[in-house]
């Protein structure tokens, strides 16, 4: 028997309508190994939230370009504690003000990452979140 | 823990279900345990594969008629297994058959589960048969298994599926395609979908043409060309009394949907009165039992026989001073004796 696969979901919240980013990551993510699902666009948290639990995803990256990530990401978290879904590592990329993260981190996001970052470092901290909560 | 997690199941728990579904895929002791268990409360559903070649809309097929099921048959719950390929590279995947499949998230009589095909090559999982037990056990009465994008030979499907469903779009190949042996000639359905492109109606007339062939042929020969294959893993061969439809669909508009799942709704009713429904049933454990043992045989082999043994043996193979055949023959003996009776 193979190591258990990692399962990724890779949702974008809210209404911005690019996903060129999300689609870096998911690659890299599949490139490392790990098995992703992709959503696309547009997706509720209460969708994502659905998604992550009939896949049974170990980790949701979420992606936001639009500015409402303090709004979206707590509802995100909240509808997957609400499915007893509380041990899914969640990270967030996009164009997150330095202002904000801490609000974020305290709402239970394990990271968040900015513009240019290298994946492999994504890739790396999702392994060990992954070790960590197993 | 694990009779926690079935109990949960039973009451009609998402979470738990969708726990076991990866217990169940990843091959542990406690999948293993919960399938034994399930296995036993199985065989109500009605089981439809859909394949065909990538980008001929399966995905967008599946989206479309699971919306139809439930409308139809709104006491059924419909479970989808959509099956993506793994890269033989990283072992990694992308599953992005739920980005066509939006229209059913707000449904909760509907579960999507994603599956890599994790290095299996006829067009499923491994274990893509285990899960539909799985959602069989928790009581999903339609369960749509798609298909890795498939070619001309990844037909497994059909050992699992009661109605096979095989999607083309126009502009797919020529005639000759559509004579060749394989993926075309495991339909119960045939569907030519993007049929509002060029070409629909002469890939309906191909198809049909095949069809008209194929059945010409079974009606006259029987079976006994099926003879030659006695490992066939598709025992339930054509027959006459099911002449395969070929629809057209734009699963995109929902066009031809209804048409479709009259047909699928008619083929599961010709098969419950034929006795074909029970054939198929026992042809998948047949298959499933055969593969078990093949995989628990070779086990035990390779407990037997010493490594170096083989070793030896295949050394001697690559000198040339003995044949494979004569290997595989002096491995079997000492198998069966624990003595090796030299062909020499």
């Amino acid at each position: 028997m193979t190591e258990k696969k990692i399962r990724v979901l890779i949702a974008k919240p809210g209404l911005d309508g690019h996903d060129r980013g999300a689609k870096v990551v998911a690659r890299a993510l599949r490139d490392d190994g790990m098995e992703v699902i992709y959503t696309g666009l547009r997706q509720t948290p209460e969708m994502i939230a659905e998604a992550a639990l009939q896949e049974d995803v170990d980790v949701v990256g979420l992606s936001i370009l639009s500015g409402a990530h303090n709004a979206l990401v707590p509802q995100v978290i909240a509808n997957l504690q609400a499915n007893g879904q509380t041990d899914v590592v969640v990270f967030l990329g996009g164009i997150i003000p330095e202002d904000d993260i801490q609000n974020l981190l305290d709402h239970g996001v394990y990271k968040v990452y900015g513009p240019g970052t290298d994946t492999r470092e994504i890739c790396k901290d999702i392994r060990e979140a992954v070790k960590t909560k197993a | 823990m694990t009779s926690a997690l079935i109990d949960s199941l039973r009451k009609g728990n998402r979470l738990a279900l969708s726990r076991i579904l990866s217990q169940v895929e990843n091959g542990t002791e406690a999948g293993l345990a919960a399938l034994e268990e399930l296995f036993l409360e199985t065989g109500t559903a009605h089981k439809i594969g859909i394949t065909g070649p990538p980008g001929s809309g399966k995905s967008t097929l599946v989206n479309a008629l699971t919306r139809e099921l439930r409308r139809r048959e709104p006491e059924k719950k419909v479970a989808i297994i959509a099956v993506d390929p793994s890269s033989p590279f990283t072992g990694g995947a992308i599953l992005g058959d739920r980005v066509r499949m939006l229209d059913l998230q707000d449904d909760k009589q509907i579960f999507i589960r994603s599956m890599a095909s994790r290095g299996a090559l006829g067009g499923l999982a491994e274990q893509t048969e285990a899960l539909s037990q799985v959602f069989d056990a928790a009581g999903y009465g339609f369960i749509l298994i798609e298909t890795v994008g498939a070619g001309q030979s990844e037909v497994d499907v059909v050992n699992l599926a009661h109605t096979t469903i095989v999607v083309d779009a126009p502009g797919m190949g020529d005639d000759i395609q559509s004579i060749k042996a394989g993926i075309l000639e495991i339909a119960d359905i045939l569907v030519v979908n993007k049929a509002d492109r060029p070409g629909a109606d002469q890939s309906v007339s191909y198809l049909k043409n095949m069809v008209e062939m194929g059945y010409a042929k079974s009606i006259n020969n029987s079976n006994h060309h099926l003879e030659d294959f006695p490992d066939n893993p598709v025992r339930a061969t054509p027959s006459a009394d099911w002449i395969p439809p070929v629809l057209k669909t734009v699963a995109s508009e929902y066009q031809g949907i209804t048409e479709l799942t009259d047909a699928i709704l008619k083929h599961a009713a010709h098969l419950r009165q034929s006795g074909q429904w029970h054939a198929k049933d026992q042809a998948a454990i047949r298959t499933n039992i055969s593969h078990q043992l093949i995989a628990g045989l070779l086990e035990n082999f390779h407990q037997n026989v010493p490594a170096e043994l083989v070793d030896s043996l295949v050394e001697k193979a690559q000198k040339r001073v003995i044949s494979p055949n004569a290997v595989v023959r002096d491995l079997l003996a000492y198998n069966r004796n624990n003595t090796v009776e030299s062909s020499e």
